[in-house]
């Protein structure tokens, strides 16, 4: 009687029996957002073409296509400078906000005295502060990690802070309890509680990250081989090369969903078995 | 209570608890626990049943009076410590595995994997869960999850196990059942038990005395011997005797009721 019946001694069982049906399952699932984006750009190009639009003031999903082929040249080498731009400042944030999160957990007095701070550069609009960083900071580059980093780094932190303070009040008891050295407590209690916390501030510091690479590198109005995309579309802005500016803008909503989906499947990956977030 | 008394494993020496906000939690407490008990604490709410339980397991440090365990127990038996903890919510680690949970204490205690694998199994079986080592918290129900929570209490085989209402939240069947098998169990391991509860019945059926608080300040003011034999089977429950315990103990419960509403018409 102890046992109740029917209930799986773990999820393997239930996922291997219907795993055929769950993969159709999860095709039919991705079914209407695609066909949504294809009835979008096929009414685009029906659009453009009935109406006979020039392309200079909107160019076809076919001809931006096209665009992305032919110039792949010109803006492989921005995208990638974009990317690493958007990552290396994010992997930044996420060392800088993990850090100072442990800190004031650590310390409310440190906390009292640096999350103001923190707090009055997340508020203040990143294009605001961008020229006088520009001021300071010798080198381009170095300057855009610093006004990207600036903008990631804050969600990283308020997340992971209130992950590590919301770890179970009877489960600190138990490790009381039971003396658990500080290390103990950090990784087998502190570390996990805060995870998922810590997740949600990187999906959002993900999307953040690239809207600040962007906006800086627009701000900064820099020319010359080490620019971005950003600079690729301002520059086809002045030659009114309306499909390239399109092309440019493709690129970055494609890094943009590649971001979003690639911290999706850490999540799942993380805490796919055992948290409230992930279960269908 | 003759053994209780003469060789307590634990006592409480006229504790106070004082908070930070002033509100006295417990007055001059005397509690003393041997190691045979099963003393159930019995009380309105905010009597300070479970800030008591706190300060016994040495969660909480006395505003005043002494904590003292016997002599002659150090406070880890076979490195394992002397005491066990079960809390009102089964309080367990959502990202670890069942046998994961119950390895807990030992792990903390610097038990390696393998050589811990044989108590869990152990108290995995002795709860009833011995196919549901690999199963995760949110896949179990509400009972089982205690169930875990009282194997992982019980793997460093304690020698007094807390418990702050722990069935409260379950169904009355449920309840039932475990209040069975945990006297089931304390009889196979032979450890004490201080039990919070505020369920008459409850502490009836399970303890050999019950003590009784009022609150502000919380204090005991009436301690009533269960004196029937285990294992009490289900006719205990149905009995005339059981019948009459229960009407002493609702009669205490009542004046401590009143003697609560006194110290606050007094502190007002």
């Amino acid at each position: 009687m102890r046992v109740r019946a029917g209930v799986p001694s773990g999820a393997e069982p239930a996922r291997t029996n219907g795993h055929g049906r769950s993969a159709a399952r999860a095709a039919l699932r991705r079914l209407p957002p695609l066909m949504a984006v294809l009835v979008l750009l096929l009414g685009w190009e029906a659009l453009v073409r009935l109406r006979g639009i020039p392309h200079y003031i909107l160019p076809a999903p076919s001809l931006v296509a096209r665009t992305l082929v032919e110039r792949w040249d010109s803006l492989l080498p921005s995208l990638w400078f974009t990317l690493r731009l958007t990552l290396l400042a994010l992997a930044a944030a996420v060392a800088g906000g993990v850090l100072l999160a442990s800190a004031f957990v650590l310390s409310r007095r440190v906390e009292r005295a640096l999350y103001p701070l923190a707090v009055v550069l997340q508020v203040t609009p990143i294009v605001a502060i961008a020229p006088l960083i520009l001021i300071y900071v010798q080198s381009t580059t170095a300057a855009l990690l610093l006004c990207t980093w600036i903008v990631a780094f804050f969600p990283i932190l308020a997340n992971t802070l209130v992950g590590l303070r919301s770890a179970d009040a009877h489960l600190r008891d138990l490790f009381r309890l039971y003396r658990a050295t500080p290390l103990q407590r950090l990784q087998l209690l502190l570390v996990p509680s805060a995870l998922p916390y810590f997740i949600a501030g990187l999906k959002i510091a993900g999307g953040l990250s690239l809207i600040a690479a962007v906006t800086a590198e627009m701000v900064a109005g820099a020319a010359g081989k080490e620019t971005g995309l950003a600079s690729r579309i301002f520059e086809a802005s002045f030659r009114t090369d309306t499909p390239k500016m399109f092309a440019g803008l493709a690129l970055l909503a494609a890094t943009g969903v590649m971001i979003f989906w690639a911290f999706n499947a850490l999540a799942r990956m993380l805490l796919g078995r055992w948290h409230a977030s992930q279960r269908d | 209570m003759n053994a209780t008394a003469a060789s307590p494993l634990v006592r409480l020496h006229r504790v106070d608890k004082r908070y930070p906000n002033g509100a006295l939690a417990l007055a001059g407490l005397d509690l003393a626990v041997g190691s045979d008990d099963f003393l159930a604490l019995l009380g309105p709410s905010g009597c300070g049943k479970s800030t008591a339980l706190r300060v016994l397991a040495g969660l909480l440090p006395p505003s005043a009076g002494r904590l003292q365990w016997a002599a002659d127990l150090p406070e880890e038996v076979d490195g394992a410590p002397r005491l066990g903890f079960v809390f009102q919510e089964p309080a367990l680690m959502p990202w670890a595995r069942v046998a994961d949970n119950v390895y807990l204490p030992l792990r903390l205690r610097g038990v390696s994997r393998d050589a811990a694998a044989e108590a869990v199994d152990d108290a995995l079986r002795r709860v009833g869960l011995a196919g549901h080592a690999d199963a995760w918290p949110r896949e179990l129900s509400g009972g089982m999850r205690m169930r875990v929570s009282i194997a992982r209490a019980l793997v460093t085989r304690p020698r007094l196990l807390l418990l702050d209402e722990p069935f409260a939240a379950l169904d009355e069947i449920t309840r039932l059942r475990l209040n069975e098998d945990l006297l089931a169990l304390r009889a196979e391991q032979g450890f004490a038990v201080v039990f919070v509860t505020h369920s008459v019945y409850e502490s009836i059926y399970l303890a050999k005395r019950v003590a009784v608080m009022a609150a502000r300040p919380g204090r005991v003011v009436a301690e009533l011997p269960i004196d029937e034999p285990y294992p009490r089977l289900e006719s205990f429950r149905t009995s005339a005797r059981y019948n009459a315990h229960c009407i002493a103990v609702s009669q205490a419960l009542r004046a401590a009721f009143e003697a609560s509403r006194a110290g606050a018409a007094a502190s007002a």
